[in-house]
Order: structure tokens, then sequence, then C-alpha cells
């Protein structure tokens, strides 16, 4: 058999190492299994052309190589989301990368039979070797459920392992039986049917299994589940719309049209007859004695989703993770950036002087510490995620929110991306992949940035240090305060409108049933939370990553050239001249270095200004000229491309207040003061509040950030959705920033 | 009788039921078939969520939401 021949179920070629797939319904404890089966090490990736998560890894304490495919969690095989379609695709062997499998692991919650089991016969019908892992028989015992493993086995046709995939139980044997099975010569043949159907339906379902076995000879032993799938549901057609002729597609709907005649609703017939199947064989295998009073989750339930007390919570936990991103990052962030500038000036330091080695320290270093500072946020936001989603929690707050985010045509689940935005919008955007609905991710994605994060902040806090007077308003409240709060609330409102405004038109459609599963609560795993947090974190570092850092380098160019020989070797001499003044005119040493100091502040100034960067400042200062912003603040706008803090460092650079200390209140203090001095060219001062005002509101809407685009870029896999938010976002932001500036003058801000 | 129907969402929390007609437009519809919400399926309605929308429910073992409008066009016949 050579290498490419994988084509009927179960053949996998004998030269590449065995393919197992592992399947299941969502919540039941698929992940748990794949991390106790495959141990630490795991590829975690993405589909090609999808953003659905790929998860790889070896199955441990195999004498030979067996690699494990995790697939996303599933309720059928006819796919709702696009998680669910990749899952249908491996299984259905429709994507040319995955080889056919030589055995499939279908998980099954034995707390929740029936629906698990409803996924798993289906699995079972495709033919290919099978392995039940029934999971969580602890929970089912406690519920007072037992389940007769060889019953089940008998009625399934194929071995049940039981197993806790959290605490190991059953996981060695498993371990066993599917490196014994996997390695097994295939044996395809027609597998059994677990609906009995009517008569009229099951001549149509075969008749259409005859038309796809020739249609298809590679996947003849599939042939009738296939039939059965196309024949109950039509999305089915929609979600692989390469893969059927028109004349079966006319055979298709003849077929619903006959059975439509004889009163036979053909979409609920066969889910009505698996169903009732399941049910007899749960009946037949499990026992159950009624356990009075509630279970644990029913009174975790009656407090977390009370009126009053359900509220408080989800609050009370919001600000927790809020505050928890928002400060818990700030001191490994401060280290992680200290850590790469000196690693950047050290290896500075064993070069040579020249422009390669300016490259390497200003361009890549810097390029590469703007990537690592979003990992404290990421790696935290995504520990709480994980957190919330493995206790079960994060369903309850989808269905605490879903009455707000509804409004705007949002699902529950798109709360918990637009709050971790506050802090940072890449983590959030990333969040974004736990919303099923395509559309509702990117307008959740769309709308994401327009939260004020945290690099908003040193632009909010210098400029109203700098120009919003310190007035008391109704007698408690402070001016600055309120404009900062203003900012944030400007952001949200507008979010929330525009999140309205996608969902009414560009990204129409109707609004997809919510059908959220409240999963029992369980206890967190630390290694399952640690593991999806560091999966999450490896993929933002492997794939925006690289754009990021690609990115900053061009900035740092522009920034940094053309260079200007004669006026570089005047501001040599200049300097040389000061240090061969004589010491002893009067001058103390310190009153020499504040003179050097500010003869390099001038020198990093106008390098500045006269680069790529300031003239490209130049160079927009028509079309900012109507928001009272003059060329320095453009340049501060076009440098600020890179990250919006860096607007501050620039505004610094500008007005030679030399390289600011990021984190000093002082330095900010310096450059406010500075600001406050700019003489505009009527001779009144340059940034007055109005300005001020126009330039932050500038800021609560611009895409002012590289990362964002390079996330956005990577989640949605084309470069029509950034670009368009990019366009959409600096809209708003000049149309706002506009009416600011003409506004302003009315509430006697001049 | 067609009388005794009523729908899910005039059920009173903990109150128990068996779903007798599942109205939703048969797109939307297959979903929730295929989460086991079937004609003779007995259904619990457990709570509102405390904004008053969606709806925690209880089939065959486990617990599922739906808004409140989606709730409405399932009609269930109280036990």
């Amino acid at each position: 058999m050579s290498p490419t021949d994988s084509s009927s179920p179960g053949s996998v070629p004998r030269s590449v190492r065995p393919y197992v797939v592992l399947t299941g319904n969502p919540n039941c404890g698929k992940t748990t299994l794949f991390n106790a089966l495959t141990g630490l090490r795991a590829k975690v990736g993405n589909y090609p052309g999808v953003t659905v998560e790929r998860k790889e890894g070896e199955l441990q304490g195999a004498a030979q190589n067996i690699r494990v495919l995790d697939l996303p969690g599933t309720y059928s095989l006819s796919p709702q989301s696009l998680d669910e379609q990749v899952a249908r695709d491996v299984l259905f062997h429709r994507l040319p990368e995955v080889p056919s499998p030589a055995l499939v692991i279908v998980v099954v919650d034995a707390s929740n039979l029936q629906r698990n089991l409803y996924f798993a016969t289906q699995v079972i019908e495709l033919g290919y070797p099978t392995v039940i892992a029934l999971n969580m028989v602890d929970v089912a015992t406690d519920n007072g459920v037992s389940i007769q493993t060889e019953q089940l086995s008998l009625a399934l046709g194929v071995p049940v392992h039981p197993i806790v995939a959290s605490s190991g139980v059953g996981v060695l044997e498993l371990t066993r039986s599917i490196a014994a099975r996997a390695v097994q010569p295939p044996s395809p043949s027609t597998p059994r049917l677990f609906c009995e159907l009517p008569r009229n339906y099951g001549l149509e379902a075969e008749k259409l299994t005859e038309a796809l076995s020739q249609s298809f000879p590679e996947t003849r032993y599939q042939a009738l589940a296939e039939a059965l799938l196309i024949l109950s549901d039509e999305r089915i057609v929609q979600s692989s719309p390469r893969r059927y002729s028109p004349a079966l597609l006319a055979q298709v709907a003849a077929a619903r049209q006959r059975l439509e005649s004889q009163g036979v609703d053909w979409r609920s017939v066969p889910i009505e007859a698996r169903y009732a199947r399941v049910s007899a064989i749960e009946q037949m295998v499990s026992t159950c004695a009624p356990i009075h009073g509630d279970s644990t989750t029913d009174k975790i339930d009656r407090v977390v989703t009370d009126r009053v007390w359900g509220l408080v919570i989800f609050v009370a936990i919001m600000a927790l993770i809020f505050q928890g991103i928002f400060s818990l990052a700030e001191t490994p962030k401060a280290w992680i950036e200290w850590g790469v500038e000196s690693m950047g000036r050290w290896v500075s330091r064993q070069m040579p002087p020249g422009p390669l080695n300016e490259l390497i320290e200003l361009g890549v270093f810097k390029g590469a510490g703007a990537v690592a500072v979003f990992l404290p946020q990421i790696c935290l936001l995504f520990f709480f995620i994980g957190l919330l989603e493995d206790t079960g929690y994060m369903a309850r707050a989808a269905f605490l929110m879903d009455r707000l985010m509804s409004k705007v045509g949002l699902h529950g689940k798109s709360f918990i991306p637009m709050l971790s935005s506050f802090a940072c919008a890449i983590p959030g955007i990333m969040a974004s992949r736990t919303i099923e609905s395509p559309k509702d991710r990117l307008v959740t994605i769309l709308v994401a940035p327009l939260m004020s994060c945290s690099a908003r902040l040193p632009v909010y806090t210098l400029l109203i240090a700098a120009c919003i007077p310190r007035v008391r308003v109704a007698g408690v409240l402070e001016l600055p305060g309120l404009v900062m709060l203003a900012m944030y609330l400007l952001g949200v409102i507008v979010a929330l409108a525009m999140a309205w405004l996608f969902k009414k038109t560009l990204l129409k459609g109707p609004t997809p049933m919510l059908i959220l599963e409240l999963p029992p609560y369980k206890r967190p795993l630390l290694r399952v939370v640690l593991r999806h947090m560091w999966d999450r974190s490896r993929l933002f570092l492997r794939r925006a990553g690289t754009v990021i850092l690609g990115i900053n380098i061009l900035l740092w160019f522009l920034a940094s050239y053309p260079k200007d020989r004669a006026a570089e070797s005047a501001f040599e001499q200049r300097l040389a001249l000061a240090k061969a003044a004589p010491a002893a005119a009067g001058v103390s040493t310190q009153e020499r270095d504040a003179a050097f100091e500010q003869l390099r502040k001038e020198e990093a100034g106008r390098r500045l200004r006269e680069s790529f960067a300031g003239r490209l400042g130049r160079g927009i200062e028509p079309l900012i000229r109507p928001l009272g912003f003059d060329w320095k603040i453009g340049i501060g706008i076009i440098a600020s491309f890179a990250a919006r803090e860096v607007f501050v460092s620039t505004m610094s650079l500008v007005y030679n207040v030399g390289e600011l200390d990021r984190d000093s209140d002082a330095g900010l203090q310096t450059l406010a003061q500075k600001l406050q001095e700019q003489k505009a060219a009527d001779g009144g001062a340059q940034f007055r509040p109005r300005i001020a005002l126009a330039l932050m509101v500038f800021y609560v809407f611009a895409l002012q950030c590289v990362s964002t685009v390079a996330i956005v870029r990577r989640e949605t896999n084309t470069w029509r959705w950034p670009l368009f938010q990019w366009v959409y976002m600096g809209a708003l932001a000049w149309g706002f920033a506009f009416l600011t500036y003409r506004i302003a003058p009315w509430f006697g801000l001049s | 009788m067609a009388t005794d129907l009523q729908p899910l969402s005039a059920l009173a929390p903990g109150g128990h039921a068996v779903v007798a007609d599942v109205r939703l437009a048969p797109e939307s519809r297959g979903r929730l078939l295929e989460m086991g919400l079937l004609v003779g399926t007995p259904i619990e309605l457990v709570r509102f969520a405390p904004l008053g929308d969606p709806v925690e429910i209880k089939i065959r073992g486990y617990h599922l939401s739906l808004r409140r409008q989606d709730a409405d066009q399932i009609l269930v016949r109280p036990r």
C-alpha cells in the first residue's frame, strides 16, 4: 500500500505512525483525558484556513509511536459551528492533511449518558475501529447511577473502558487497549445502525446510500451514515458545498418531498429513532438509585444564579479578573521590559557601532520587547478563563449576561472578550474563540479594541495632567477624573452601538438560537488550566509575535532614517567643543553634564523630526489640522502606531525632553509642563484643553496598535477584516475628534 | 388534549412537564432535537436568569439554557 492511499476507513498506511482520534461532547472531560494520555508535550496550532485549535500529542506508555489528535467538542455530526465542522470533516476523512484514523476514541460522560451516547452511536456508525472511554464514572456513582460496562459494550458492539480522567483511574488500561488496537490490521465492514427507521424512510436512505457509494467508492463504508445525515439535515449540504453533485442534491430533494407527502418529518425521524434506541440502551445497562436532596451543582447554582447574589458574585469575579490582569501583570511586564532592553544593550556593546548595531538594539530587541510585554496579560487572562471554563462558571457567566448582550445582537459569551479588552485587546480578541457563531465572533473582534486598554492610560494621563484644569464640577468631582471616566465610557458606548450596527448591516443574519449547556460544577485541575494558558500563550508568541516584531522593526527604521551626516557631525563638534571648554570657568560638573544632556536631547529630537516618521507627521498635517493637531502631534500619531503608549515617549523626543522612564511620574510631570509651555503660532498655548480633549478622543477610537492588527489578521485569517477595522476606527477617531474640537468651546474649554 | 398545552416559559420555576410540540422554524429546530428535546421528553423548568432571560431547563438529566422567545415556541403538557 502506498503512503498516500489511506482511503477506506480504518485502513491506515503501514508506513506512517498510526493516528488515533479523540472525540466527544463538550464538557465530557475530553481535554483532561487528552492530557492524561499524551503527557505534557503537545503540538498546538490551527487547522489550515480556519481558526480552530488543532491539538496533537503522542500516546504515553505505548511501545510504538502513536499520534493522538484531539478534536473540538461536538454534540453531533451535523455541525453548528466551525469547531464542529472540523470535527465532522476529520471523522469523515475530508481534510487532506489529516490521515484516516486507525482508531477513534469516543469520550462518553457517564453522568450524562443519553446525550453522549447519541453522538457516540453516530461515530460508531462511521465504521472505524472504535473504543468508548466512559469518563466520570465517579460523578455518575455520586448521582446514584451505576453502569454495567460489559453490557454497554455488548449493546454498542465496541469495547468500553470506565475511567476517571481527572484522577487517572483506568487511563492505563485505556492506553493499553488503544496501543493494541491502533496497530491491528483494519477490517472494514458495513457498520451497524443505531436507529430503527420507519420503512419508507429506510428505503429512501438505502437508495441514497447506493448513490453515495457509487459517487464516493473510497468512503463506501460510511455511505449509510452519510446518507442519513444529508437526508435529515439541510445544513450538511451547506457546510460542504463542493462535495455533492447537482444530480445527487436533486435526488435528496426528491426523497425529502416523497417523505413529506407521506407525512414524514424527515428532519426529526432519525433523531427520534436514535434517541429511542439510546434510551433503551441506557435503561438496559444502568441502574439508577434515586438520590434525595439536591446535588452540589444545584446548591451552588441556587446562589450563583440568584437574582441578587448571582449578579453580586458575577460583578465581584469580573472585577477580580479585570483588576488581576491590570495590576498583577505590571511587575512581570516591567521585568520583561528591563530584561529585554538590558539584553539588547549588552549585545550592542559586543558589536562595533553602526547601523547593524542600532538595528539589533533598537529594532530587533525593542520589537521583541514589544511582543514579550503582552505575555503577562495574556497568561493571566487565559489562566482566569481556563479556571472559569474548567469549573463550569463560564457557562453561568454567559447565562447571566446573555440578556444584556442580546440587546445589541450578541451572545452572552461575548462579554468576557469585551471585558478583557479593557486590559488589552489582544488577549480579548484571542478569547473570542469561545464564541461559536462566526458572525458574532467577528463582531466581537471588530468592536473589542474600542474598549480603552491599559496602553491608552499613559496617553490620557499625560494629556489630562498637561491640559485639563483642576476645577471642581458640581462641588465634589474634579474635572480631570471626570474626563478620564468620560473616555472609558465613550469607548464602551460606541463599542455597543457599533456592535448593534454591524449586526444590523454588515454581518446581518438570523440571530442563532442560544442553546447553552450548563455543565455540573467541578473542582478545577491546575494542570489543565496551566496547560491551556501555556498553549494559548505559545500560539500568540509564534503567530502574532513574528508580525509584531516585523512591523516594529519597520517603525524603528521610519523613525531613525534618513540620517543627516552633516547635522550629525555638527552635533559631534558641538559636543566635543562643550567637553573641551575649560572646566574652571565657574561651571560646576553638574551644570556641564546637564548641558551635555540638553545637547543630546536636542539631537535626538532633531533626528526624529527629520526622519521619515517626522516627514510623514508633516505630511499628514493637512489631514489633522481640522482637529487642531499640528505636525508634532502628527509625529506622535505616526510613531504610536507601534503601540499607543509610544505616543508619550515620542512627544518627549519631539519636545527635547529626552527618553522618558515609562514608570516615573516625575518624567511625565516634566513632559506635561513642557507641553503646557508650548506656544502656538498665534502666541497662545499650543496644548489648549480642546486640543487635548480632541487628541484623547482620537486615541479612544483610533486603532493605533500594530499588535491588534496582527492578531486580528491571525484570528480572521484575512487582511480584509483588520484593514476594515483600521479604517472604520480611524474614521470614528477623526469624526469624534473633530466634533470634540468644535463642541468643546461651547462648554468653556477653549 | 390540546387545551392542556402551554408554552414552556409559562411554567413556574421548579415546574415539571412533558414536551408536546416544538414550534420553532424547522431550520433552527435541528440542534434542539439533537440535544434530546423531543416530543414526549420530560422537562423541568429550573429557573429564569437574574435578568429574566434566558431560562434554564433540565432534560435527560442535564441542564440547558434557552432564550425566552424560543422557549415560548416549545409547548408542554404540565405534570
